[in-house]
């Protein structure tokens, strides 16, 4: 039984302009509550947080805590 | 962080082990360790313990403070006693209405604000039928800042990242826990001479409307770990038959009216913009209205803010979009609703157990003991009832001395090997197949079920239905999980405790043969029955490895109840309602 993937736009939306992840950034990835963010690699090397797991209880922290503003949390599609 | 499963065992040791940081974990921790700052206290949360949860973000207010001069402790005692239909212990209710005062005051010493009026008293509000005990925390969103400095001031040795699975248990005393970590799949064997559960409510048993999984009204990472290792431990569970259900906005989760907007002039009114409830507080029999309001053709229901001056509704709104839920002022906006100018579309959360608000939980006495010595619960686990976040603070306050001293008099007891070694393999064994079901779609047909078969008003052929549905899901679990990375493995288990915890719920369901508290227990073939059921209801895990449940008497009350005080919450209803709406 192969498992498929399942498509859906995420509610945490990272500004990679202003993450600061390639200084060793890593807050919104520690506070999360249901763990669902990591740093990944940009395709032009620098590095940028993203939301990986789409499991959020939309509770805010990562956007509360982040020092540079980079990261906003919307409401899921599918109840918004 | 690849999320790639590791092999590892580690194993320390420590005189009380706290699960749990959100809000009675952080003060049991700090309590046992003020009383000796020698002791070696542990406090592991599967998430981070600065944002964990239900306060993650704050919280809006103390909903059952029992401040000299507003309310007494044994009228608080009395008015919960009621309020949960007379199912109480009051020795816990009354221990915690004494000691909640000065938990405001050191609460308060932290740097977390509450109201007060012009002469510097605390300024308490009444919501409930008869007291007054509603204190706001306008700032309430400094709550967790505050808590976590404390708890680095005091050298709290905090483990992060590592979700607790099974108790391990010696000679029937608690020996310790085994925890993975949630981001490596590496273990964590914890010996302790006292452990303290504090792991919240099992707030992923329902499946919200939107059939989102986690858009539940508890934070969503609080999935019932607390009430499945208190069942495979052998501890006892108190009247989870009395489902937590809550009145929540339409389709987002955050609550909407009894502690924020009812002292300020806001109320629960029916699509006429009438109000058909005497008392927003929530209970059973509140939700018994509110759920016939909404089945009627007054339906649905709504939070009316729109009659109120522009002053009150910008500081109501203050409130609700910055504190607990700030998503909230997000969601308005997208749907275009302004408490100005419409009424709130109003619905009731899915179930779950949580004493906070009902009096769903792991049994525990008046010092949070649970039934096996060295373990204790505390918070919205903890059957002390409607104890919501003060109950947390005190309770965990009391959990964390108690838990100390108990510590104080005893060796470690000896870890079980055997136990360690199965539990691995347990929680390994979806990660060694090479395909099978996701842990998501696991979870997602069990909260299915749970709406369908469990949900009130209860069905005795509809809760067998479920349980037949649970035992094919259980064996899909056990044999055909199938799990790629430790971030789904964490899933799994959370799949596996909320499995439980639907098994628990129908099992309890079914052995309480009457109708209690409103809407939580309202099994439609049977009224309530006083003479056979003013009782606790205990479930344990049976030599059959399935819930039995016995009855349990509730103890000689310390405050009387008089007959006519019995029936205060029953009397719910508006009696105007009917012809109003007639007309």
């Amino acid at each position: 039984m192969p498992l498929a993937h399942a498509a859906s736009t995420v509610p945490v939306v990272v500004n990679d302009d202003l993450c600061i992840a390639d200084k060793g950034c890593t807050v919104c990835v520690e506070v999360c509550p249901l763990d669902v963010l990591r740093i990944t690699d940009m395709l032009d090397g620098r590095k940028t947080a993203h939301m990986k797991y789409d499991e959020c209880w939309y509770c805010m922290p990562c956007e509360a805590d982040c020092p540079t503003g980079a990261v906003t949390v919307n409401i899921p599609y599918l109840l918004k | 962080m690849s999320d790639e499963i590791l092999d590892g065992i580690t194993q320390i040791d420590c005189d009380v082990l706290v699960i749990g940081g959100g809000t009675a974990g952080p003060m049991a921790a700090l309590k046992a360790k003020k009383k000796n700052p020698k002791a070696n206290v542990v406090l592991l949360d599967k998430a981070n313990v600065k944002r964990s949860g239900a306060i993650s973000m704050g919280m809006d207010g103390l909903n059952n403070s029992v401040i000299p001069g507003y309310a007494t402790p044994e009228q608080y005692t009395k008015e919960i006693t009621i309020a949960n239909d007379g199912i109480c212990d009051q020795a816990a209710v009354y221990r915690y209405a004494e000691e909640c005062y000065p938990i405001i005051q050191e609460l308060d010493s932290f740097g977390i604000r509450f109201q007060k009026d012009n002469n510097g008293e605390y300024d308490v509000k009444k919501v409930h039928h008869i007291g007054t005990y509603v204190l706001p925390m306008p700032n309430g969103d400094t709550v967790k800042k505050a808590l976590y400095r404390q708890l680095r001031k005091a050298r709290i040795n905090i483990i992060n990242r590592y979700m607790a699975t099974r108790l391990l248990t010696t000679d029937a005393r608690v020996a310790g826990a085994i925890c993975v970590n949630t981001r490596s799949a590496e273990f964590l064997v914890v010996r302790a001479k006292s452990v303290i559960m504090s792991m919240g409510a099992a707030g992923r048993l329902g499946l919200p409307s939107s059939g989102y999984l986690y858009g539940t009204y508890e934070n969503a990472s609080n999935s019932g770990e607390g009430y499945a290792m208190s069942y495979h431990a052998g501890a006892a569970l108190a009247n989870l038959e009395c489902y937590q259900i809550n009145p929540l906005i339409k389709d987002y989760n955050g609550p909407a009216c009894a502690y924020v907007a009812g002292p300020l002039g806001g109320y629960t009114a029916n699509a006429g913009g009438e109000r058909f409830i005497e008392c927003d507080y929530w209970s059973g029999q509140m939700m018994q209205e509110f759920h016939d309001e909404l089945q009627s053709g007054n339906g649905p229901v709504y939070l009316k803010l729109n009659h109120l001056a522009e002053e009150t509704v910008s500081e109501i709104e203050r409130v609700l979009h910055i504190v607990e839920r700030p998503t909230r002022g997000h969601f308005h906006a997208g749907r275009g609703t302004d408490y100005r100018k419409d009424m709130i579309e109003m619905h009731i959360s899915e179930i779950g157990f949580c004493s906070g608000h009902s009096a769903s939980g792991v049994y525990v006495d008046e010092n949070a003991r649970t039934t096996i010595p060295g373990l204790y619960a505390a918070g919205d686990m903890a059957n002390v009832p409607h104890n919501y976040m003060l109950g947390a603070f005190t309770n965990g306050a009391i959990a964390g001395e108690d838990a100390l001293d108990f510590s104080a008099d005893v060796d470690f007891a000896e870890i079980d090997n055997d136990a360690v070694e199965a539990e691995r393999v347990r929680v390994l064994a979806a990660t060694k197949r090479d395909d099978g079901i996701p842990p998501n779609q696991i979870e997602y047909k069990t909260r299915r079920f749970v709406n369908d078969y469990l949900q009130p008003p209860k069905v005795t052929a509809k809760m067998q239905l479920a349980q037949q549905r649970f035992a094919e899901i259980r064996d899909d679990m056990e044999n055909q999980m199938y799990v790629r990375d430790s971030h789904e493995l964490m899933r799994s288990l959370e799949a596996s405790s909320i499995l439980d915890c639907a098994d628990m719920a129908v099992s309890a369901s079914l052995y309480r043969t009457e109708s209690r508290w409103g809407l939580y227990h309202n099994r439609v073939e049977f009224e309530r029955d006083d003479e056979n059921w003013f009782c606790h209801t205990l479930l344990t895990k049976g030599e059959d490895g399935k819930p039995t449940s016995r009855k349990e008497p509730v103890k000689p009350y310390i405050v009387e109840i008089a007959d006519d005080e019995k029936d205060a919450y029953n009397k719910q209803r508006v009696k105007a309602t009917a012809t109003a709406t007639a007309e």
